[in-house]
């Protein structure tokens, strides 16, 4: 299964993507430049982390004017997989394939730390592997990853089971001790209506391999390929 | 060249940290009376005149220099006959 990971000028989770997805996953996987305009046979998409654009204006506004999100957005809308992590989840939301937007941190520091997810909904191709309420252990590291909606748009989420996942403690309980970087409901990812677009704060590619201490964010590349082979 | 100075500043109701914090030092700096900062960005565009150049720096502003989410924008056009020329 055909993985792509878009680079961007400035984008630094590139290699980390490529490394979770080639030798962890044993999937083929290549970049793509964000010059070019076809993903090629990609089936599963990823948006890396990194500071696209050296994060000017604000941490994503740019990158979506890249050739290549013309492709991207084409992609999603074909309800095939698309995966955006924390820069790429800035770029998911400033382009208007996720609703809602990233501040700055609450605290005003760039927060690097593991942190405990509690997972909301399996109907995603990125979770459909983890079962609902299950908590998993990955890594942050951002600055702006302050989910903020209106309040319409978080009833929304709520109502569609568009919120994938939670910063919660390690005994799962969401409170505001737990939440990192202020946002909303302690979100620390979400999808589209239809849930094949989902975008999250927290690497799941450096939460692949236990010598890095965890394995579970091989949990969410796993559930893609499962999904993706039985449909 | 009209030069136009966009103001993009956090929506009323939406929490700035940053101004919060700005405030927060303001006060202990003796300041007092100080309620509320909101911290923003101030970018100026030089463009050439044309008839639509306010509806497109409408545009821009929708488009790119503000996030309609979570920023609001104001759009001043600089004043051109300042020094009894154009600057």
């Amino acid at each position: 299964m055909q993985f792509a990971v878009i680079v961007f000028p400035g984008s630094n989770c590139d290699h980390d993507c490529y490394h979770a997805v080639k030798d962890v996953l044993k999937q083929p996987v290549r970049f793509v430049w964000h010059k070019e305009t076809s993903l090629g046979d990609a089936e599963v998409v990823i948006l890396p982390g990194g500071f696209s654009y050296g994060d000017y204006l604000r941490a994503g506004a740019i990158s979506r004017f890249s050739p290549i999100m013309r492709a991207v957005t084409a992609h999603a809308r074909e309800g095939r997989p698309l995966l955006g992590i924390c820069n790429g989840f800035q770029c998911l939301t400033e382009s208007g394939l996720l609703p809602g937007a990233l501040k700055r941190n609450e605290s005003l520091r760039f927060v690097c730390d593991d942190v405990w997810l509690k997972c909301e909904t399996s109907r995603t191709p990125f979770t459909c592997g983890i079962e609902p309420e299950e908590i998993l252990k990955m890594t942050i590291a951002h600055g702006e990853g302050n989910y903020f909606c209106d309040s319409e748009t978080l009833a929304t989420l709520e109502e569609n089971d568009q919120i994938v996942f939670r910063y919660v403690n390690a005994e799962g309980d969401v409170n505001p001790k737990s939440n990192p970087n202020g946002s909303m409901e302690n979100i620390a990812g979400i999808c589209n209506l239809q849930g094949n677009v989902v975008g999250l704060m927290p690497h799941p590619e450096r939460s692949c391999d236990s010598l890095l201490g965890g394995e579970d964010g091989l949990r969410m590349f796993m559930s893609v390929v499962r999904k993706v082979v039985s449909s | 060249m009209p030069k136009a100075l966009v103001y993009v500043t956090f929506k009323a109701g939406v929490l700035d940290p940053q101004g919060e914090a700005v405030r927060g030092a303001l006060s202990s700096l003796g300041f007092k009376g100080v309620n509320d900062v909101r911290v923003g960005k101030f970018i100026e565009i030089e463009l050439e005149d044309t008839d639509d150049i306010l509806a497109d720096l409408e545009r821009m502003c929708q488009d790119l220099l503000a996030n309609p989410v979570i920023e609001d924008y104001r759009i001043e056009m600089a004043d051109e006959s300042a020094n009894g020329k154009r600057r």
